[in-house]
C-alpha cells in the first residue's frame, strides 16, 4: 500500500512538471530577443526555441537544465570576443545552432560551446565556423555529440584550438561528426570509456583524432583523410580501432596512425590507403593488428624503438613501396597468414599458403633510414639485387622476422 | 668530268692516297689499276664522298663534292661486295632504289638482259653470289647516269654474263658516258678500257694508255707490263 | 629521310627479331594479366621489366642493326642522298619498329583486359610512354656505339658494358656515393644525380606515380618541390628528351666524318 502510493506521488510528479515545462520563443520581433534573457526567464526543464536570425551574443551561460533548440540555423555571432555557450548543468541539449565567430585567444581556450562538469546533456545538428575551439567537454560525463559540423580556419599549430575536445570527460558518445580544418579534429585527454563512430575527420593540420592517456576507447568507422596525420594514439591502454579509414596522410613525418606508449589495443578491420607511412609505431605492446589492408602506402608499418610481443595476423599488404620497416634486428612480434603482394614464392601444396616464408623487411629500408635521400633509389635492378642478397642470408634484417604462411590470395572479408 | 686535285687521306697511321692529281675527260673507259692496298677503292669511295679526304679537293661535272649530295645523281656506283638488306626481294629494291633516286624505264631491259626474271620474288638474302652480283649490275646500270663506277664488276659472273657485261660497257660508251672500272683481270681491263691509271703507294704512278704503258716499260704485251711496274717498285 | 626510314621500317617489320620481341611482350602481357589477374601487380611487375630489358633490347638491337646493314648503307651512301637522312632515318626506323613491338605488344593485351575501364590506365600509359623514350635513347646510344667501333665485337661488348653501366653499376656508385656523404645536403645531387641517367630518369617518373606516397615522406625542400608538384615530371620529360636529342645530334655529327 506503502508503495502504492509512493508511485503514485511520483507519477503526480513527473506530470506536474511536465505542465510546468514551457516553451520560450527567441526572435529579433519577439518578446524575449535575447537568448541570455531566454535562459534567465526559463524555469528548469523548459525548452528555448530560437528563431531564424543573427544574435550577436557571447558569454551565454546555461546553468539550468534546458533544451535549445534552433529554427533553421539561427546564427549566433560571439563577434570574437570570447566562449559562447558555457553549459554547467546536467540534462542539458543544445540543438541546431550555428555559432561563429569564437573569440581566440593564449591565455584561455574559448569554445564555440563548453560543457563543464555536468552529465546526461546532448549537443547535436550544430555548425560551427570561425572557431578557437568547437567543442568542449570538461570533467563531464554520459553525454553524446552527435551530427555536428565543424569547419575552421586553422593556419598555424599554435593559435588554433581543437575540433571536439575531451578532457578528463567519461563516457561520451561521439557520432556522425563532420570536423575540417582545425588543429585536431578529435582530442581527448584523460578521458576514458567513449565511443567515437563514423565521424570524418579531413584536412586538418595536426591529427585527425588524438588521444592523450585515455583508456578503454573505441573508435570505428570513421574516415581521417589528408591530416597532418591520421590519428596518434599515446600513452593510452586497451584502446580499440575498428573499420576505420586511414587516407592520403602525405607529408614528412605523416602517418595513418601513430601509436607511441600503447598497451593491449585491438586493431582490426582498418584500412590505411596512400599515406607516407600506414602505421608509427613506438614503444607499443601487446596489440593485435588483424584483418586490416594496407595500401599503396610509403611504408605500411614502421616499427621505431621497442614494441612487444605485437601480433599481425591475417592483413592484406598490397603495393607498398616498403611493407614492414625496422630499426632494430631484434624482433619479438609475429607475422602470420598475412598476403603480401610482393610476396614471389609459390604454393606446391595447394594449401593458400606459400610453401618459402616471406621477410617483409627489406635492407633498403635501413639504407633509406640511415640516409633519407636514398629513396630516389627505390625500384632501381641494383637494389633488387641487393634485395635479394639480404633476403638469401639475412644480416641486417631480424633474422626470425618472417611470416611463415604467406597467403597466396588476397585475403577477402 | 672528273677532276681530283691534291688528294690525302690517312686510316689511322696509314696513308693511302698521298697527293693524287687526276683528270678524267668526258668519254671512254679508264681502269683504275694498282697493287693490294695501293688505294684504288679508297679513291673511288672518294668520288662518291662516302670516304672523307683529310686534304684536297674533287669535283665531278664541275661542282665541288663538299657542296652536297646532289652531283651523286650523275653516278651510277657498282660495290665491290654486293650484299643487300636480305629482307627485301629484288624486285623491291629496285622499286625502293627508283622510289629514291627518280623513274627509269631501262631496269626492264636489263632484268631481261641478265635473265633475273625469276629471281624478282626471291628475298635477297637467298640469291647466290652470282645472281647477287647481276641484281648489284642492273642497279649500277638503271639511271643511265653519265658517269658509272664498277667496282670490281666481273666477281662471282658466268662466262654468258661476263660477255653480256661486256657488250654492256661497251654501249654505255657508245652513248658517250665516262666509265670508271677496277679490276683484277687484267684481260678483262685491256679488252674494254681506253685509259688506265695506275695507283702505287698512293701516288699516280702512270695515266695513259695501254700502248703508252707497254712502250714505257718496255714490255711486249700488258700483263708483263704492270708486272714489270711492280718488281722494279718492289726491288 | 622519310623513304629511308620507310624502307627501314619495312625491312625490320619483316625481320623474325621484331615479332620475338612483339611476341615476347604479347606473352608477357597475357601471363601478368590473365594468370595473376591483378592489374597493380602486372603495372609494377612491368615497370621493373620496361626500366631494365627495354634499354638492353634497345641497345643490342640497335647495334646489330647497325652492322647487319651495312652494305646497305653503302649502298645508300652512292646514292644522292644526306649522310643525315640516311642515318637519322635507319634510326628512327629501328627504334619506331622497336616502340611499336612494345606498345603493341603490351597494349593489346591490356586493352583486351579491360584497361579503358580501369583507373590504372594513366599509370600504365605513363609506362608505355617511358618505355619508348628508353627505346628512342638506348637505340641512339647504340648507334653511336656502332658508329664508333668498326669492330663488331668491340662494338657489341660496349653496348653491353654501356647496358650494365646505366642498368646496375651507376646506381652502385650513386648508393655508395650518398651513403659517403650522407652528413651533406644530398636532395640536389641526388636529384641531379638521377639526371644523368636515362634509366634512373625513367625510373624516378613512374616511381612519381606508384611511390609518391614513399617519396613524400624525405624533409628536403627541393624533394618536395619535384615530387609533390607537376615540376617533377616536367624537368623529367625534359630531361628524357635531352637524353634523345643528344645522342642524336652525336651521330649525326659523327656520321658526317666517318669513312665508310
Amino acid at each position: 500500500m506503502n508503495r502504492l502510493l509512493k508511485l503514485l506521488l511520483i507519477f503526480t510528479f513527473a506530470f506536474m512538471s511536465d505542465m510546468q515545462a514551457s516553451t520560450i520563443i527567441v526572435c529579433n520581433s519577439c518578446k524575449v530577443k535575447s537568448i541570455k534573457e531566454a535562459i534567465a526567464l526559463a524555469s528548469d526543464n523548459d525548452t528555448i526555441k530560437i528563431k531564424k536570425g543573427t544574435y550577436k551574443e557571447y558569454g551565454i551561460l546555461v546553468d539550468k537544465p534546458l533544451t535549445i533548440i534552433g529554427e533553421e540555423y539561427p546564427v549566433i555571432d560571439g563577434g570574437l570576443k570570447g566562449e559562447i555557450i558555457t553549459v554547467i548543468s546536467d540534462h542539458v541539449t543544445v540543438d541546431g545552432l550555428f555559432i561563429i565567430n569564437v573569440g581566440t585567444s593564449y591565455t584561455s581556450d574559448y569554445a564555440a560551446i563548453r560543457v563543464k562538469k555536468c552529465k546526461n546533456f546532448v549537443i547535436q545538428n550544430m555548425v560551427l565556423e570561425k572557431l578557437f575551439f568547437g567543442i568542449y567537454l570538461e570533467r563531464a560525463r554520459d553525454g553524446k555529440v552527435l551530427s555536428n559540423k565543424i569547419i575552421g580556419d586553422a593556419i598555424e599549430e599554435y593559435n588554433s584550438g581543437n575540433g571536439i575536445q575531451l578532457w578528463y570527460s567519461k563516457n561520451i558518445l561521439i557520432e556522425n561528426n563532420y570536423i575540417v580544418n582545425v588543429r585536431d579534429g578529435i582530442y581527448l585527454e584523460f578521458s576514458d570509456d567513449c565511443i567515437i563512430k563514423n565521424n570524418v575527420s579531413a584536412n586538418n593540420l595536426r591529427y585527425g583524432l588524438h588521444f592523450m592517456f585515455s583508456n578503454n576507447d573505441i573508435y570505428q568507422g570513421n574516415t581521417f583523410e589528408s591530416n597532418g596525420a591520421g590519428v596518434a594514439v599515446m600513452f593510452s591502454k586497451k584502446i580499440k580501432m575498428y573499420n576505420n579509414i586511414f587516407k592520403e596522410n602525405w607529408g614528412t613525418a605523416s602517418y595513418g596512425m601513430l601509436l607511441k606508449e600503447i598497451n593491449d589495443a585491438e586493431i582490426i578491420g582498418n584500412t590505411f590507403e596512400e599515406n607516407t607511412i600506414g602505421i608509427n609505431i613506438e614503444g607499443s605492446n601487446r596489440i593485435v593488428y588483424k584483418n586490416n589492408n594496407f595500401i599503396n602506402n610509403g611504408w605500411a608499418i614502421k616499427v621505431r624503438g621497442a614494441c612487444y610481443t605485437n601480433s599481425f595476423l591475417s592483413n592484406n599488404f598490397l603495393y607498398n613501396s616498403f611493407d614492414i620497416s625496422y630499426n632494430s634486428n631484434i624482433n619479438d612480434n609475429v607475422f602470420d597468414k598475412n598476403y603480401w603482394s610482393n610476396y614471389t614464392g609459390y604454393d606446391l601444396d595447394k594449401n593458400g599458403f606459400g610453401d618459402i616464408p616471406y621477410r617483409p623487411v627489406k635492407l633498403f629500408s635501413y639504407i633509406v633510414n640511415r640516409t633519407p635521400e636514398t629513396i630516389i633509389l627505390l625500384r632501381s635492378l641494383f637494389i633488387d639485387i641487393i634485395d635479394f642478397s639480404e633476403k638469401v642470408s639475412p644480416v641486417f634484417t631480424p633474422d626470425n622476422l618472417l611470416d611463415k604462411n604467406p597467403k597466396m590470395k588476397k585475403i577477402e572479408w | 668530268m672528273v677532276n681530283i686535285q691534291d688528294l690525302y687521306k690517312k686510316f689511322g697511321k696509314n696513308e693511302v692516297l698521298s697527293g693524287v692529281n687526276l683528270d678524267i675527260g668526258e668519254g671512254g673507259i679508264f681502269a683504275v689499276l694498282g697493287p693490294n692496298g695501293s688505294g684504288k677503292t679508297t679513291l673511288i669511295k672518294c668520288l662518291l664522298g662516302m670516304v672523307i679526304p683529310n686534304k684536297g679537293t674533287i669535283s665531278v661535272l664541275g661542282s665541288n663534292i663538299k657542296n652536297g649530295s646532289a652531283y651523286r645523281r650523275k653516278i651510277d656506283y657498282l660495290p665491290q661486295i654486293a650484299n643487300f638488306p636480305s629482307n627485301l626481294k629484288v624486285k623491291e629494291l629496285i622499286t625502293m632504289l627508283k622510289d629514291l633516286r627518280g623513274k627509269t624505264m631501262v631496269d626492264k631491259d636489263l632484268i631481261n638482259l641478265f635473265k633475273l626474271e625469276p629471281f624478282l620474288d626471291k628475298k635477297l638474302g637467298n640469291l647466290s653470289g652470282g645472281t647477287k652480283q647481276k641484281v648489284n649490275i642492273v642497279l649500277a646500270f638503271m639511271f643511265d647516269s653519265p658517269l658509272i663506277i664498277l667496282d670490281e664488276p666481273t666477281s662471282g659472273l658466268d662466262p654468258i654474263s661476263l660477255i653480256r657485261l661486256k657488250t654492256l660497257i661497251e654501249t654505255e660508251k657508245a652513248k658517250g658516258k665516262t666509265i670508271l672500272i677496277t679490276s683484277h683481270i687484267m684481260s678483262f681491263v685491256e679488252e674494254v678500257s681506253d685509259e688506265i691509271v695506275f695507283l702505287l703507294e698512293g701516288k699516280i704512278y702512270f695515266k695513259g694508255s695501254i700502248n703508252e704503258l707497254k712502250t714505257k716499260t718496255n714490255q711486249p704485251d700488258f700483263e708483263h707490263a704492270i708486272a714489270s711496274i711492280l718488281t722494279e717498285n718492289h726491288a | 629521310m622519310l623513304k629511308i626510314l620507310k624502307y627501314s621500317f619495312y625491312d625490320l617489320m619483316r625481320s623474325r627479331w621484331s615479332y620475338v620481341y612483339f611476341a615476347f611482350y604479347l606473352l608477357l602481357g597475357v601471363v601478368l594479366l590473365f594468370l595473376n589477374n591483378d592489374l597493380s601487380k602486372a603495372v609494377i611487375t612491368l615497370m621493373n621489366v620496361i626500366i631494365v630489358l627495354v634499354p638492353l633490347i634497345g641497345t643490342i638491337f640497335g647495334v646489330m642493326y647497325y652492322y647487319n646493314s651495312k652494305e646497305f648503307t653503302e649502298l645508300l651512301l652512292a646514292q644522292p642522298l644526306k649522310r643525315s637522312s640516311i642515318f637519322l632515318g635507319q634510326y628512327l626506323g629501328v627504334a619506331i619498329s622497336l616502340s611499336m613491338s612494345l606498345v603493341l605488344g603490351l597494349g593489346l593485351p591490356f586493352v583486351f583486359y579491360g584497361l579503358f575501364k580501369s583507373s590504372a590506365i594513366w599509370d600504365f600509359s605513363l609506362l608505355l610512354i617511358t618505355g619508348t623514350f628508353l627505346t628512342f635513347i638506348f637505340t641512339a646510344l647504340a648507334f653511336n656505339i656502332a658508329l664508333s667501333n668498326e669492330n663488331r665485337i668491340k662494338g657489341f661488348g660496349y653496348a653491353i658494358l654501356l647496358w650494365l653501366f646505366l642498368a646496375i653499376i651507376y646506381d652502385g656508385i650513386f648508393l655508395m656515393s650518398l651513403i659517403l656523404f650522407e652528413d651533406y645536403p644530398l636532395d640536389k645531387l641526388s636529384l641531379f644525380g638521377t639526371m644523368l641517367n636515362p634509366i634512373d630518369l625513367s625510373r624516378t617518373l613512374i616511381l612519381l606515380k606508384l611511390d609518391i606516397s614513399a617519396l613524400l615522406g624525405y624533409t628536403g625542400a627541393v624533394f618536395k618541390q619535384f615530387f609533390g608538384t607537376s615540376f617533377g615530371l616536367v624537368v623529367s620529360f625534359v630531361a628524357l628528351l635531352l637524353w634523345i636529342l643528344l645522342p642524336v645530334s652525336r651521330m649525326i655529327f659523327k656520321s658526317k666524318r666517318k669513312d665508310f
